[in-house]
Formats: C-alpha cells, structure tokens, sequence
C-alpha cells in the first residue's frame, strides 16, 4: 500500500510539474478579468491581445445568463468585462451593476453596424452601456433526410409524426418563446391566459420531445439522433460544415432575436484595461477571426466585409435580411416577478 | 495519564475549529436562507413549498430511483464482494483496483459515454440493428437515470461489501459446516447477518449521492425529469431564488437524516438477529 | 463478473475511442487520427486545469490526511458523548447533498468577503476530504490494542515517539487508504468546484462541465485516455512486482 502511495504521488508530482512547466511570465501592464459564454471566443484572440497590450487576461466562462447574474451580483469575483444577452443587460442596468462606457476610449465600437446599435436600444437605451458582440436569431435545425414537408412554422415541433425525434432548448425564455409565438402572443407576455396557454401547450408537446437540451442539440443533430431542433442561428452554419443534410429556418411566425453585447460592471478594477479589451475585440480582424471559430453572426460590419468566403459574407443564415420577418423580438426583462412566473410555469412543465 | 489524554484532545483542536468553520458555520447560513424571504424576514414558506405539485413528485421521483439504484447494487455487489473475497490474495488487491480505476476518469466524462452508448443511433442500438435485434430505447428515460446512477456508485458498494466479508473469519464458517449447516443456512445465518456493517455502509455510500444527483439526471434523463437535486440547482443557478434552493435543501436533509435512521435501526436489528 | 466488467469498462472504451476520432464531434466517426493528444499538449487552458486539479488535490489530500489523523487520536480520547456529536459533525459533509455542501460554502465565503479563486476550493476539497480519512483510519485506531502504546510510555519512550513507533505503523494503512480517497475523491470532484471556484480557475470537471454543453473537445478525451492509462500501467507494475522478482527494474523506468 505504502509503495503504491508513493508511485501513485510520484505520478502525481511527475504529472503537474513536468506537463505544464511552461507558465507564462506575469506581463507588467496589469490584468482585465473577463467573463463570458463557453466557447465563445477564438482563444488566439486573448493570445494577442496579450502580446500586444501586455495586459494579462484572466477568462472566465459561464453557460447560461441566469448562473452568471448572481455570481456578478453577489461580487464573489469581480470581473471587468462580462457578455450577457439583452435582457440581462436591462437587468443589470436596473439593478445599478453596470458602468456608463466611455465611447472615446473604444473607438473601434463604431465598426458595428447601426442597425445593431438600434436594436440594442431596445434593452439599452440610449447606448450607454453596452458593445453588441454577437448576435442572431432562434429556430429550427431540421434534418432534410427525415423532414419531407417543408418546415416553416414552429407547429411542426407538435407534429406527432416526429414523436422522440424533437429536441427543446431547455431554457425558459427560449421554451416560452417558442409555445407564445406559436400561439401568436409576444414573447415577454406577462399575462396570465397567454403564460397558461402557453404552458398546457408545451404540456401537450413533451410527451413528443426526445429530450430538452442546450448546446447538445448540435451534437445530437449531427449524429442524426433527431429530425428537429430548435438552435440558435450560430450554431447552424457548424452543423451544416459537420453535416449537410441540416437545415436552418427562422418560422414565419417569429422569433426572438438576441444580442449578446460587452459591458463593464460597476465594480471594476481595471476599467481602462476593460475598455481596450472591448476595443481590441471590435477590430475588425479580430471580430473576423472569432465569427470564423465561433461563427455566431457579428455585428461588426468592418469584419463581415473581410469575409472572403462569399458564400458566407452572404449567407442568410449568417446575416439573415431581418426585414423579411415580421413578429421578430428582442427579450425584455420582466422584473423579478415575472422572472418566478416564468420559471414557476417552466418547472411545472418539466416535472410533470 | 490525565494531562497526557487532555493533550491529545487539544491536537484536535484544529479539525474541531475547521469543523465549526467550514461545516457548521456554512450548514448555518443554508438554514438562515431556507427560513427568511428575500427581504430577510422569517417564513416557513420556502420549507413548505417541498408540497407543491411539481416539487413533490421530483422529491418521490429520487426517492423511487435511488431506492431501485440502491438495491440493483447490492444484488449486483453481494455475489461479486463474495467472489472476491474468495480470490487468491496476489490478484485480490488487483481486482479491487479494477473498481477503483474508472474512478479515475472524470466521472462527467464516463456518464456522457453512456449517453454515446444509448443514444437513438448510439453504439449499442447500431450493434443490435446489425444484428437484426429491436432497438433501446432507454436514453432519457427513468431507466437511463438509474442505469447511470448504478453504474456511477456500484463502486461504493462493492469495496465495504468486499471489505466486511473478507473479514469473515474462515474458522467460523467452517465451524458452522462442520456442525451441519448447508451452504444456504452458512450464507442466511453467518455470512449475511456479518456483512451488515458493509450493507449499511454501502447503502449510505449509494443511496444519499443517488438521491441529491443532479448531472446524471441531466445528461440521461434529457432534462424531461425533474428530480429533486435538479430542483434545487435550478433554483440557485438558474431562478436564482436562493432561498427556495435552501428551504428544499433542508428539507432534502430532513430525508437524508431519516433514511439514515432507518438503516440505523436496519443495523441494530441484524446485529440482535445474530445474536 | 464478466458482465459487470463489461458493464464498468463500456463507456471508457468508448471514451478512448473517441479520443482517436478524427471528426470534431462525439456523434460522427471520422477516421482514426492522433491529432488530439498533439494538440492537447498545446491547449493551455486543459493543461492549466490539469496542473490546477493535481495542485488541488495532492494538497487537499495532504493537508485533510494531516488534520484528520491527527483528529482521531483526540476524538478517540473523548467522553463517548462528545465522541459522538464530533462524528456526527463529521459525517456531515458525506452524507448532505454534495449541492448543498457547495452551496453553503460559497454563501461562507461570500459573506466572509473571501476572494473566490484557488484558495477557497482548496478550503472546500479539505473540508470535504477530511471525513474520508477520518472514516477510514478510525476503524484501525479502534482495533487497536492501547496496551502496546501504554507498553511503550513504561519502556520510556515519549508520547510522540510513542506515537510514530507503535501507533502509525498499525494505523498506516488506514491513512494511506484515507489519503488515497481523499485523492481520487478531490480529482473527481466537480459540483463543490463549480460553486466555489472564481475567475479564471478551472479543474478538470468544470472545464468539462463547460464543454459538456457545448460539445466536449476531443482533446479532453485524449487526456483521459493518458491519465487512465498512466494510472492502469502504475496499478499493474505496483501489483505484479512483488510476485515476479526479476523485474524490479520496471517500476523504476516508469517513475
């Protein structure tokens, strides 16, 4: 026992300090505390700006916008810069958590389109917080092989021909948003008929759904494990690369249209790091780098016109013509109360 | 010798200050959130939501899976700790080691393998189209969960199992057969009632993890069931309603406590059966 | 036992495959490569998780062993009564819900104005490593027999020298199952982890945990395969070399 201690210490010992050795030396130009989604930026990106700037960049991820709130909230760590979607960011704006931007120091922020700085209105009025990083829509990823009839509306995930071949996001707004748009109502309804149709729709819906999901839809639709799921618009064009016979549409009845965007908390330390950061990443070839290994759509349209893959530059999926939609949305934030109908409604279904 | 036992109290003096830190302090605050609303006054309101409709069922729902899990292990573990036991001692402590091994692969990693295994057109289902077999269906479903919350804990009742019937001293056993016993009577009145301490242990070691899961659940049950660990984590980190995440802790720890009890009294009556 | 073999070693197989799947994705087979484990050792932010899970965990495992064994010489000289509230106390962290241990962590050191980031999961490994050893040593300090120690103290012999001569080596392998379980136990973990890490201080499990919503990287997979088969060939050289002899070498070579 006691030699197996020692091999198994050795190992140990052997495995921390010979693999990884090479630590990067401590740059002398301070640090900028980053947060954001998983996998949503092109780590050579950070490398860059590191060699350039000689700021350090300590990253952070998190999955969804409801586990980063309270950990920003609760001042557990104190970031510098965060991506939340909008309306997180309304939130965090209510709630006095977030600073003014300071424009003159980002200059690289009027790379973004205008169309984008006036969605962001909607939950950001006045642009006095936030720089639009990604942005896109919601809908369905079908499977061209096991989909015959054309897809265009949300009511074909209530269709019982694909009974355990439907896959949900499981995720409150997004849930509700689809069984509301369906139906015809707004998708930050908080009225009490409309939230309970709603949830007796989705009701009637799981008994078809496989399973309900986040990220994994795009594994699993890869894999041909189902015919339908409901995505987000960036994860399309990957799928599409992993395998061809997927395709994406936004349904006719609407759908929500999301910004994630940089902001900077009130609490930060390292403002004028934070603010170079945010400038660095709205550089157009750096924006351009992070669609190629993210490709969520940018809103930077400095980057979209380096894209050299035509195809690209002009795919409707990646830079859909909004215009052609109607009912498109942005989520707004329903205060505290209906955030605990919401989820309340949301529980009900998923436990029954 | 009275100066020297109250020395060696004092050396724990540093565990029972971590004890009181880092255990009692913390299980302190969880019961201080689960009694207060948001605005900090007193309200049994958050323990009481446990009967709402939907956290009930999550509630009942671990019970029922874990209480299955629990007893696939030990019908799984008992004739596999006896064979182990009745190995030659060289290959014995490999064996053992066979079970702790796959520990050592992130425990995320293994379930998500069964998820590759279990899938609509996952490893298994391929293997058994080729052979012309019907399908799985299994994955997200009740009996993926409890496929993944055996497989996860079956370790942690097989190694006390093993350990208490190795113990057994032979001598007894041969006794009892030489006295007339036949191998059911051995196995019923000797090798059973001495394993107790292993069941026990093994139960609590399968059970409580089963019952407070929350990943398993997610990545094989496809999020379409609730359990009650699941509740609770989607209180703290999704709703972010801390308090209602700490009123169903608590009241997940009243079950914990009481099936505690109930192996406890379990224990005590095996040991007055053999005697 | 065939079966149960089988039924263990699956989804590992399945693991190691993958690692040598060319495709990007777990659901697609794309030919064989070993791009993955060249790559692996190029992805800073897995070997960083790595350095910080083996950091993590041979200091939780050292540190939890220390108090722990040191804990059961007291708590065996107390009054059964106090005995019994420690080990009820004890068992505390083992038997509560591993989310509800984790939380009430974070809401400690959140309130306490802890700075979230190595430091307080190391506090939270120990913490939850501690009733492991103490678990697992107490049983040998129980069986064994006070008259040898007392023997010793008539021979002349110091508490403490007392102690290292007589106590530890009947106890040693109680300590050294506990260390090994507070070890394998801190690498495994992830839900304390995940509630009590901060910025920029990922182990294994939360960068697992991470990818696992947004597809796991194949070089994790890769990394799983060397660690389980570093571990498989140390198990096998530490197993068969007391019985063949000629080999003594081995081991050596791969230490």
């Amino acid at each position: 026992m006691k030699k197996k201690l020692c091999v198994l210490m050795l190992f140990a010992f052997v495995m921390a300090f010979g693999l990884t050795g090479c630590k990067k030396a401590d740059s002398s130009n301070g640090e900028v505390v980053v947060y954001n989604w998983g996998e949503y930026i092109d780590p050579e990106t950070l490398e860059l700006f590191e060699k350039e700037t000689g700021i350090k960049v300590i990253y952070d991820e998190f999955e969804t916008n409801e586990t980063m709130y309270p950990k920003v909230e609760a001042g557990a760590t104190v970031y510098d810069v965060i991506c939340p979607s909008d309306y997180t960011i309304r939130k965090m704006i209510e709630n006095d958590l977030l600073q003014e931007l300071n424009f003159d120091h980002i200059p690289n922020a009027k790379n973004i389109g205008k169309q984008y700085y006036d969605s962001a209105m909607e939950f950001d009025p006045g642009n006095l917080y936030a720089v639009p990083y990604c942005w896109g829509t919601v809908g369905i990823l079908y499977n061209k092989t096991m989909v015959d009839e054309p897809v265009d509306s949300w009511t074909i995930l209530w269709d019982p021909k694909y009974k355990d071949n439907i896959l949900m996001q499981d995720s409150v707004r997004d849930a509700f948003m689809v069984a509301l748009k369906t139906k015809g109502y707004s998708m930050n309804t908080l009225d009490l008929d409309e939230l309970n149709e709603a949830k007796n729709y989705l009701l009637e819906q799981k008994d078809l759904v496989q399973a309900y999901v986040v990220d994994q839809v795009r594994d699993k639709m890869i894999g041909n494990e189902a015919a339908l799921g409901v995505i987000y618009s960036g994860e399309a064009i990957y799928t599409q690369r992993e395998n061809p016979d997927l395709e994406y549409v936004i349904p006719k009845e609407g759908t929500n249209v999301w910004i994630d965007a940089w902001v900077i908390p009130k609490n930060a330390k390292n403002v004028e790091n934070a603010e170079k950061f945010i400038d660095f990443m709205c550089r157009p070839d750096i924006a351009l780098m992070n669609f190629d290994y993210i490709t969520y759509s940018t809103p930077n349209d400095a980057a979209r016109d380096l894209i050299e893959d035509e195809e690209i530059r002009n795919s409707t999926i990646a830079f859909p013509d909004l215009s052609q939609y109607e009912n498109l949305e942005t989520y707004t934030y329903l205060g505290q109360e209906g955030d605990e109908l919401y989820n309340e409604l949301w529980k009900e279904v998923k436990s029954e | 010798m009275n100066s020297l036992q109250r020395n060696k109290k004092l050396l724990g003096t540093p565990y029972f200050i971590w004890c009181a830190f880092f255990i009692i302090i913390p299980l302190g605050m969880v019961f201080y959130y689960g009694l207060t609303d948001r605005n900090g006054s007193l309200t049994f309101e958050n323990i009481a939501a446990i009967t709402q409709p939907e956290h009930i069922k999550g509630l009942f729902l671990a019970l029922g899976l874990s209480f299955l899990s629990t007893i696939i292990c030990i019908l799984l573990s008992y004739p596999l700790a006896m064979i182990l036991s009745a190995m030659k001692v060289s290959t014995k402590s490999f064996v053992v080691f066979i079970f702790i091994l796959p520990m050592w692969m992130n425990f995320l990693l293994r379930t998500m393998a069964w998820q590759t295994l279990l899938e609509k057109t996952g490893v298994i289902n391929s293997v058994l189209t080729f052979l012309n077999l019907p399908v799985l269906k299994i994955i997200n479903t009740p009996s993926a969960i409890v496929l993944g919350m055996v497989y996860n804990f079956l370790p942690f009742m097989v190694l006390p199992l093993y350990n208490c019937i190795s113990k057994i001293d032979e001598n007894v056993i041969n006794a009892a057969r030489d006295l007339g016993a036949n191998s059911i009577k051995v196995f019923t009145r000797i090798i059973l009632p001495l394993s107790v301490p292993g069941i026990i242990s093994g139960i609590t070691m399968v059970f409580i993890p089963a019952l407070t899961t929350f990943v398993i659940s997610k990545l094989l049950g496809g999020s379409k069931i609730l359990l009650i660990g699941n509740i609770i984590e989607e209180e703290f980190t999704q709703a972010s309603n801390w308090n209602l995440g700490s009123g169903l802790s608590i009241v997940l720890m009243i079950f914990i406590i009481i099936s505690i009890i109930i192996t406890n009294i379990f224990d005590k009556g095996g040991e007055s059966n053999f005697l | 036992m065939f079966l149960i073999a089988v039924f263990l070693y699956a989804p590992i197989i399945t693991l190691i495959v993958l690692s040598f799947n060319k495709s990007k994705t777990r659901a697609k087979w794309g030919g064989f490569t070993l791009k993955w484990y060249g790559e692996l050792f190029n992805n800073d932010a897995i070997m960083g998780a790595l350095f910080n899970t083996l950091l993590i965990a041979l200091i939780a495992s050292v540190v939890s062993t220390l108090i722990g064994t040191i804990a059961c010489i007291s708590i065996m000289n107390l009054r059964k009564k106090t005995r019994s509230l420690v080990m009820g106390v004890t068992n505390i962290p083992m038997l509560n819900a591993e989310i509800v241990t984790g939380i009430s962590l974070m809401l400690l050191f959140i309130s306490f104005n802890f700075r979230f980031g190595l430091g307080t999961i190391l506090l939270s490994h120990i913490t939850f490593c501690i009733p492991y050893v103490i678990l697992s040593v107490m049983p040998r300090m129980q069986q064994l027999d006070p008259h040898t120690y007392e023997a010793a103290l008539d021979l002349g012999a110091t508490p403490v020298y007392g102690y290292i001569k007589v106590v530890l080596p009947e106890i040693m392998p109680g300590v050294a199952s506990g260390f090994l379980m507070a070890f394998t136990m801190s690498i495994d973990d992830f839900i304390i982890t995940h509630f009590t890490k901060g910025a920029g201080v990922d182990t294994l499990s939360t960068k697992i945990y991470t990818e696992v919503k947004k597809g796991i990287k194949p070089e994790m997979y890769a990394l799983s395969t060397i660690i389980f088969l570093t571990v498989l060939v140390l198990l096998l050289l530490v197993n068969y070399k007391p019985v063949d002899k000629p080999k003594t070498a081995a081991p050596k070579q791969a230490a």
